[in-house]
C-alpha cells in the first residue's frame, strides 16, 4: 500500500506502518514524510514530563478522556527507556490507558528511546507529524521518567507540563536547573498525599525568583489523576497557555525555532552518517586507530585530514 | 536502518496472574526486543487494536484460565482482519497438550507450556518472525 496516501485517507494501519518506517529509518521514510508534511501544523502538541512514577501515563489517560469528552481526537506518543545494554525495552505506558484502546478517536503509540538521552527518542518529532497529518487535534507526548536534565520535550511540544509529586526532596531541588525550568504548567499529582501544599509553595517560591519570567507565570494545579480529580482545571490551564502563546506570537516563534532545529539536527545526523560510512566501512577507521596506538599520529590530526577531505 | 522486533505481550481473559507474562516480557527485553506490555484482562478486540497501533511483529499471549480455545483464535482472527497478515501469533500458559493442535490449526503458530525455558521462546521468535 502507499503508506502516506492511505494514512491521509484515515487508515490506522498506515499510520502505524508510517511510524515504524520513521522509527526504523527505512528508505521510504523520507518520501513518506515529504508527502505528509503539507498536512501537518494543525494539531496542538502537549508535552508531559516528570520523574518516574509521577503518574504521567495515568494523567495522559485522563487528559485524553477529557479531550474526547470535548469532541477532540487525540494521539498519544508514550516514550519509555531502551536498555543501553541489550537494546531491548519494556514499553508499559499502555497499561494505564487500556480504556482508550477501543476508542477510534484515540491512537496510542509506544516508543523506546533507542539511545537518545533527552527523554524522547530521536524520531518522536516525526511520529508527532505523522499523527498530525492523520488529523489528530491534540497530540500528547509523554516522556520517559526524567531526572534533572532531559529537556528535549520543550523542543517537541507547544505546551510543556511538568508533573511532580510530593515527597521527592527538599526545596533546594526546586531551584536547580533542568526540568524545573521548562514547565509552562506544573501539575502536582497524587496531591492527596502529605506534602502537596508544601510542594506548591516551593514551586511558587522558585517561580518568584525566576528572573527570566515573561508575562506568563506557570500555573500550578493539584490533581489526583487516579481519581480523575482536578483534570478539568488542569486542562483549563493548558487552554489558557495556548491562548496566551497564540495571542502573543510565541507559538509561531516556537514552531519556527523547531523547524530550524530540525533542519540542523537532520543535516548533522545525515552528514555524520555519511562520514561514518566513508571511514568505517572502508576500514580506514581501524587504520587510524592503529596509527594512533603506535603514536604515529593523534586523533586531532586524523580528524583534520578527514574533514579536509570530506569538505572538498 | 535498524529493524527492531516489536512484541505485544498480552493477557487475554479474566485470570489475574501475570508473573509468567512478566518473566517472558523481561526475557524478550533482554533479547533486545521492544516489548509492549498491556497488562491484565484484555479483550481480544483490545489486543488486536493494540497490536495494530503498535505495529508489532509478534503477538504473544499468556493465559492460565482455560479459555485459550475461545480467546486465542479470536485474537488471530481480529489481527488478520486488521490487515496484519505477517504478524506472528504465539501463546503460552497452562494449556493441555491435547488442545494444542486445534490452536495451531486456528493460526497460533506456537504454544509454550509451563517449564519452557524463556530462551526457547526467544529462539522461536528470532527464527520465525517476519520483518
Amino acid at each position: 500500500m502507499d503508506i502516506a496516501e492511505e494514512l491521509l485517507k484515515g487508515n490506522r494501519l498506515a499510520l502505524s506502518r508510517a511510524i515504524t518506517a520513521i522509527e526504523n529509518e527505512y528508505d521510504e521514510a523520507t518520501e513518506i514524510m515529504k508527502k505528509l508534511y503539507p498536512h501537518t501544523g494543525h494539531a496542538y502538541v502537549l508535552g508531559i514530563t516528570g520523574p518516574p512514577g509521577a503518574g504521567k501515563s495515568t494523567l495522559s489517560d485522563k487528559i485524553a478522556r477529557e479531550y474526547r469528552a470535548q469532541g477532540k481526537t487525540v494521539g498519544i506518543i508514550a516514550v519509555d527507556p531502551t536498555s543501553p545494554f541489550t537494546g531491548g525495552a519494556i514499553l508499559g505506558d499502555r497499561i494505564r490507558m487500556n480504556g482508550l484502546t477501543l476508542d477510534e478517536g484515540v491512537f496510542i503509540r509506544s516508543m523506546g528511546t533507542r539511545g537518545s538521552l533527552g527523554g524522547l527518542s530521536h524520531k518522536t518529532a516525526d511520529a508527532v507529524k505523522a499523527m498530525d497529518a492523520f488529523g489528530k487535534d491534540i497530540i500528547i507526548v509523554e516522556t520517559v521518567g526524567v531526572g534533572q536534565s532531559e529537556v528535549d520535550i520543550v523542543k517537541a511540544a507547544d505546551t510543556t507540563m511538568v508533573v511532580l509529586i510530593p515527597g521527592m526532596g527538599d526545596d533546594i531541588q526546586a531551584i536547580k536547573a533542568g526540568i524545573l525550568e521548562i514547565g509552562d504548567l506544573y501539575c502536582i499529582n497524587k496531591s492527596d498525599l502529605d506534602g502537596a501544599d508544601k510542594l506548591v509553595r516551593e514551586i511558587n517560591m522558585m517561580l518568584d525568583l525566576d528572573s527570566l519570567m515573561t508575562e506568563w507565570r506557570p500555573p500550578i494545579t493539584k490533581v489526583v489523576a487516579s481519581q480523575n480529580e482536578g483534570i478539568k482545571e488542569l486542562l483549563d490551564t493548558v487552554e489558557k497557555h495556548r491562548t496566551h502563546i497564540e495571542g502573543n506570537g510565541q507559538l509561531a516563534e516556537r514552531r519556527t525555532k523547531r523547524t530550524r532545529d530540525e533542519i540542523l539536527d537532520i543535516l548533522s545526523s545525515n552528514i555524520g552518517t555519511y562520514i561514518k560510512g566513508k571511514i568505517v566501512d572502508s576500514g580506514r577507521l581501524d587504520g587510524y586507530v592503529e596509527q594512533i596506538k603506535q603514536h604515529e599520529t593523534d586523533p586531532y590530526t586524523v580528524i583534520g585530514q578527514v574533514m579536509d577531505e570530506m569538505l572538498k | 536502518m535498524e529493524k527492531k522486533i516489536r512484541v505485544l505481550v498480552a493477557k487475554p481473559g479474566l485470570d489475574g496472574h501475570d508473573r509468567g507474562a512478566k518473566v517472558v516480557a523481561r526475557a524478550l527485553r533482554d533479547a533486545g526486543f521492544e516489548v509492549i506490555y498491556t497488562g491484565l484482562r484484555q479483550t481480544p478486540e483490545q489486543i488486536a487494536e493494540a497490536a495494530l497501533q503498535e505495529d508489532v511483529n509478534v503477538v504473544a499471549m499468556s493465559i492460565l484460565s482455560g479459555a485459550h480455545g475461545h480467546l486465542f483464535p479470536k485474537v488471530v482472527d481480529l489481527v488478520r482482519k486488521n490487515g496484519m497478515t505477517d504478524a506472528l501469533i504465539i501463546g503460552g500458559g497452562v494449556i493441555p497438550e491435547g488442545d494444542i493442535p486445534a490452536l495451531k490449526e486456528a493460526g497460533v503458530s506456537a504454544v509454550f507450556t509451563p517449564g519452557t525455558p524463556t530462551s526457547e521462546v526467544v529462539k522461536y521468535i528470532n527464527e520465525n518472525v517476519k520483518l
